[in-house]
C-alpha cells in the first residue's frame, strides 16, 4: 500500500478519539476556589472536569443572570454523525479514491470544523450576554452597556473574579492532526503520483 | 597608636561580651526568643501543619483538633457534650448519641483519644475516647471528623483506664476506676471490700466499618483500675492496668487508699481470655446499655438498647492474669515501643518503676509468686522489675516514648516534664511545665513507630501565663522540640476545656481521606428532599413535616401558610450544595433548641413548637454567600381553631 493512502487511513480514524477525549475545556479560577471550577465539552456531553463543577459553576453564574449551562443541546446529535460520516468517508476514500479526494476530504473537514468552532462561538456568546432581566446582580461596562460574560473562545480572560481559560483538549488535537495528515496525504500522494507517471 | 587600637578593639570585644549574655539571661526565661523556636513552630498562611492533634476536652465532653506545630485550632469535634453550634445532640438525627441506660445524657468527661492502629502503627482511620461519668467509648470517624459511634460499657463507673487500642485495633479497652457492685444492686457502702468488683471490658472493633461491640468483661477484684495500655510486638496478646486503692477503701481514699507501700499493675493475657470466650467460656449476664451508631447516608443515629454481656471470672481462666506489684499507687500505664518495658508511674513514690516484660514471662513460668489477691497470682516485685529511674521529679504521671530509646515522663508535683533512657535508666534533661502538667503526647508515642519530633505536654493550672480572664483561666498545652539531645520549649497554647490526653498522627496519613461533602445522590434521609420537586408541607394531626431545601441563597419552600398554634413543626431541610465548605445554617425565632448546621448533602431536623399567632421569619445562620442576608423565608401561624390550608411557595 502507499504511504499516502495509509495516512489517510489513519487521517480519517483519528477524529473517532473525540468519542473518548474531551475537545474543549473551559476553566474558571478564582480566589475562593483553590480547586478551580472546570467543564469539559465532549462532542456529546458537558462533563465535570472535578465533581459537581458544572452544578457549581451555574450557581456562581445565576447571581449575574446566566443561563444553566443545559443538560443537552442539539450539536450532541449533530457532532457524533458528522464524525461519523466524515470518517466513514474518509475511508471510503482511502480505500476507493485518488489522492485528489484527500484535499477534498481536508477542505470539507476544515470548513466543518470551522463551522463547529462558529457554532460554539454563537452559544458562548448567547450564554454570555443574554441575561435574566431579574439578574441579581447588573454589572456595566464603563461605557453604560450591559457587561456580558462570555468566555473567551481561545484563550484567558477576566471575567469579573474570575479568570476564565479556554482552551482544545486531547480529542481536538486527534482531529487537528487528523486533517493535518490528510493534507500531507494529498502532497505525498501527488509526488507519488508525479514519480508514477514519468 | 597600635596599643590605642588594641585597647579599643579589647574593650569592645567585652562591650560585646557583655551584651550577648545579658541576652542569654533574658533568653532562658522566654525560652522561645533565643533560639529561633518561633521559626519552627510558625507555619505560613495557607500552609498545613505537619501533625495532628486531637485532645481531649476533658470536662467539656469534647474532642479538639489542633495542628502540630502551629498550635492552631481547626475544629472542636462534639463527643459527649450537646453543642448548640452543630447542633450535635439538639438536632433530631444525634439526640440519640447521647442516649444511654439513664435516659439522655448531655455531657460527660472525655478522657484519652487514641488512635486507631495496624500492625502496632497509627493508621489514621478512627480514634476512640472515653467518656469517665456515665461510662461511654465514643468512636470518631477521620473521614469526616465526627463522633458515629458511642457504647455504654455496663458494669462500670468511673470509665477511666481506657479507650486504648491493641495492636491491630482487635479491641478498644475500657476500665472500670470506681469499683461498684456487679450486678448493681441496694447494699451497704462500708460493705465495699470484696463485694464491690473492677470490670474491664474488651470492645471489638470490626476490621470492615468499625463496628464496636463489647466481646468480654473481665470482672476483676474491687480496686480502682486508672490506666492502662496494651502490649505491642513481644508482649501483643497482654493488656496492661495500673491499679490504687488495693485497700479497697470506700471512704476518705486520699489517706485509706494510700497506705499499700504497693499496688498493681494487672498483667491480662487478653489472647488466652479471647480464646476461651470463643470455646464458649464466660457467663452471659443480664445487662441494659446504650449503642448508638450515626450512620452517613441516613445522616440519622440510632439506640439499640443492649441486654446481656459476657463476663469471664478470672480465676476461671488461670494463666491468663497476673499482679505485678509497684509503688505506690501508680498512675500511668505505659508500654514502650517494643514492647519489653512496661512503665508504672507512681504517683506517690519518689522512683518510677520499670518493669520487664521479659522477666515477668520467667517469672510466671518458674511459678514464682507472692501470694495472690482474689486467687490472681501475684509475682515477685524484684522478679519482674527491669529498673528504677531513681528520684526523677515529683508525682510522676505519664511517660511517653520518642522511638530513639528515651522516655519521657511528666511529674504533677515538680511541675516538669523529664528525659531518661531505657534501660539506664539515667535521667537525660528535664524542662519546667506552667504548671502542674499532667498528660503529654508525642505523636505515635504509644505505638510501634513513634514520630519522635515533638512532645506536648498538658498543663492543668496556668495563673498567670496569659491575660487573665477572671476567676476561670485557659489550661494550656506546651510543645517541646525532642529532636535533639535537650528538649527545647517552643510554644505554649491555650485548650478547650482540661486536655486530658491526646493523640497525635503525622497529618499526610488522614488528610487525604477528609471528605469534602456528603454526595447528595448518596442522601438515605428519611425525610431528605432531593429534588426541588418534592418539597412540600405534611400534616398529620398535630405534626406538621415541612420537606425543604436550601441552596445558595434561598429556602425552599420559603413562603409557609397554614401552621396554628399548639402543632409540632418539623422542619428537615436538604441542603443541596455539592461544593466543599459550603454549609447553611437555619433557625426560626422562639425555638427551643439550637440552629442546624447542615453540610453540603446532608438532611437535618428540628422540632418548631409556635406559641403565638403571628408570621415568623427563618433564616440562614451561616454566611453563605453574596446573598446570605438575603437567605430567608416566613412561617404564617394562625390559631388552634383556624381552618387555613397548608401552603407553601417559593418566589411567587
Amino acid at each position: 500500500m502507499k504511504t499516502s493512502k495509509k495516512l489517510m487511513f489513519l487521517a480519517a480514524l483519528l477524529p473517532l478519539a473525540l468519542f473518548l477525549f474531551p475537545l474543549w475545556n473551559i476553566t474558571l479560577e478564582a480566589p475562593q476556589y483553590p480547586i478551580p471550577l472546570g467543564m469539559n465539552i465532549y462532542i456529546n456531553d458537558f462533563a465535570d472536569a472535578n465533581p459537581h463543577d458544572i452544578k457549581n459553576i451555574n450557581l456562581m453564574n445565576h447571581y449575574v443572570g446566566m443561563k444553566y449551562i443545559p443538560e443537552a443541546i442539539p450539536e450532541f446529535k449533530i457532532f457524533p454523525i458528522a464524525i461519523i460520516s466524515t470518517t466513514l468517508l474518509g475511508l471510503l476514500i482511502a480505500f476507493k479514491a485518488n489522492y485528489k479526494w484527500y484535499l477534498a476530504w481536508f477542505i470539507l473537514m476544515i470548513l466543518l470544523s470551522s463551522a463547529g468552532l462558529y457554532d460554539f462561538y454563537l452559544w458562548e456568546r448567547d450564554y454570555g450576554y443574554d441575561l435574566d432581566p431579574k439578574a441579581i446582580m447588573k454589572f456595566t461596562n464603563p461605557d453604560g452597556s450591559v457587561m456580558g460574560f462570555q468566555p473567551p473562545l481561545f484563550g484567558s480572560k477576566d471575567i469579573l473574579n474570575f479568570r476564565a481559560h479556554s482552551y482544545p483538549r486531547l480529542g481536538a488535537y486527534f482531529l487537528g492532526v487528523g486533517i493535518l495528515i490528510a493534507f500531507i496525504a494529498f502532497v505525498l500522494g501527488r509526488k507519488e503520483f508525479r514519480k508514477r507517471s514519468k | 597608636m597600635k596599643k590605642l587600637m588594641y585597647c579599643i578593639l579589647t574593650l569592645f570585644m567585652l562591650v560585646t561580651l557583655f551584651i550577648s549574655c545579658g541576652n542569654q539571661g533574658n533568653g532562658s526565661k522566654d525560652g522561645a526568643l533565643t533560639s529561633g523556636a518561633a521559626e519552627k513552630v510558625y507555619v505560613a498562611p495557607g500552609e498545613h501543619d505537619e501533625y495532628y492533634a486531637f485532645i481531649s476536652g476533658g470536662f467539656s465532653g469534647q474532642m479538639s483538633v489542633y495542628g502540630l506545630p502551629s498550635g492552631r485550632l481547626f475544629k472542636v469535634i462534639p463527643v459527649f457534650s450537646q453543642d448548640a453550634e452543630k447542633a450535635y445532640g439538639y438536632n433530631e438525627e444525634t439526640k440519640p448519641m447521647l442516649n444511654t441506660s439513664h435516659g439522655f445524657v448531655p455531657w460527660d468527661d472525655a478522657h484519652h483519644p487514641d488512635i486507631s492502629q495496624t500492625n502496632g502503627e497509627l493508621d489514621g482511620r478512627f480514634v476512640f475516647i472515653n467518656g469517665n461519668n456515665t461510662p461511654r467509648i465514643a468512636k470518631i470517624d477521620l473521614t469526616t471528623f465526627e463522633t458515629t459511634e458511642i457504647i455504654e460499657v455496663p458494669n462500670s463507673a468511673g470509665n477511666h483506664s481506657s479507650s486504648f487500642v491493641t495492636e491491630n485495633t482487635e479491641y478498644v479497652v475500657a476500665g472500670t476506676r470506681f469499683s461498684v457492685p456487679v450486678p448493681q444492686r441496694d447494699m451497704p457502702i462500708n460493705e465495699y471490700k470484696g463485694n464491690f468488683k473492677g470490670a474491664l471490658s474488651f470492645i471489638s472493633v470490626n476490621p470492615e466499618d468499625g463496628g464496636m461491640d463489647i466481646k468480654f468483661q473481665i470482672i476483676m477484684p474491687g480496686f480502682d483500675y486508672d490506666l492502662s495500655h496494651p502490649g505491642r510486638g513481644a508482649s501483643h496478646g497482654w493488656f496492661f492496668f495500673t491499679t490504687y486503692n488495693t485497700e479497697e477503701a470506700s471512704s476518705l481514699l486520699e489517706v485509706n487508699a494510700s497506705q499499700n507501700d504497693k499496688d498493681f499493675i494487672a498483667a491480662i493475657n487478653w489472647k488466652k481470655i479471647e480464646e476461651y470466650v470463643n470455646n464458649g467460656g464466660g457467663k452471659m449476664m443480664p445487662a441494659n446499655y446504650a449503642h448508638n451508631v450515626y450512620d452517613e447516608h441516613t445522616h440519622t443515629a440510632t439506640s439499640t438498647m443492649k441486654k446481656e454481656v459476657l463476663v469471664v471470672n478470672p480465676t476461671e481462666v488461670p494463666g491468663a492474669i497476673y499482679f505485678l506489684p509497684t509503688p505506690k499507687s501508680p498512675h500511668g500505664c505505659d508500654v514502650d515501643p517494643s514492647g519489653e518495658y512496661i512503665v508504672g508511674n507512681g504517683k506517690l513514690s519518689a522512683d518510677l518503676t520499670v518493669h520487664s516484660f521479659t522477666k515477668m514471662l520467667a517469672a510466671i513460668e518458674g511459678e514464682k509468686y507472692d501470694g495472690e489477691a482474689y486467687g490472681i497470682p501475684i509475682l515477685n516485685f524484684e522478679d519482674v522489675l527491669a529498673g528504677t529511674v531513681s528520684q526523677p521529679g515529683l508525682g510522676p504521671l505519664h511517660t511517653e516514648f520518642d522511638g530513639k530509646g528515651n522516655a519521657y515522663t511528666t511529674f504533677f508535683i515538680s511541675s516538669e516534664v523529664v528525659k531518661w533512657k531505657l534501660g539506664t535508666w539515667e535521667v537525660v534533661d528535664r524542662q519546667p511545665c506552667y504548671y502542674s502538667v499532667g498528660h503529654l503526647m508525642i505523636p505515635g508515642g504509644n505505638s510501634r513507630k513513634p514520630f519522635g519530633k515533638y512532645v506536648l505536654a498538658m498543663n492543668k493550672i496556668t495563673k498567670d501565663r496569659y491575660l487573665p480572664t477572671g476567676p476561670e483561666v485557659t489550661q494550656s498545652a506546651q510543645l517541646y522540640d525532642i529532636s535533639g539531645e535537650k528538649m527545647e520549649l517552643l510554644l505554649d497554647f491555650p485548650t478547650v476545656g482540661e486536655p486530658h490526653y491526646a493523640a497525635g498522627i503525622a497529618a499526610d496519613i488522614v488528610k487525604k481521606n477528609s471528605k469534602k461533602i456528603y454526595k447528595l445522590d448518596e442522601n438515605k434521609h428519611k425525610y431528605a428532599t432531593l429534588s426541588d420537586n418534592d418539597v412540600r408541607v405534611e400534616r398529620n394531626g398535630k405534626e406538621v413535616h415541612i420537606y425543604m431545601t436550601m441552596i445558595r441563597s434561598h429556602f425552599n419552600p420559603d413562603n409557609i401558610e397554614g401552621v396554628k398554634v399548639g402543632d409540632k413543626v418539623y422542619f428537615h431541610i436538604t441542603n443541596h450544595e455539592q461544593d466543599y465548605d459550603v454549609p447553611h445554617g437555619v433557625s426560626v425565632i422562639g425555638a427551643n433548641t439550637s440552629e442546624l448546621l447542615i453540610m453540603p448533602g446532608q438532611t437535618e431536623s428540628f422540632i418548631w413548637e409556635p406559641k403565638q399567632v403571628g408570621v415568623w421569619p427563618f433564616y440562614c445562620t451561616d454566611f453563605c454567600s453574596a446573598l446570605h442576608q438575603e437567605m430567608q423565608g416566613y412561617i404564617r401561624v394562625s390559631p388552634a381553631n383556624s381552618n387555613i390550608k397548608l401552603s407553601w411557595s417559593l418566589g411567587e
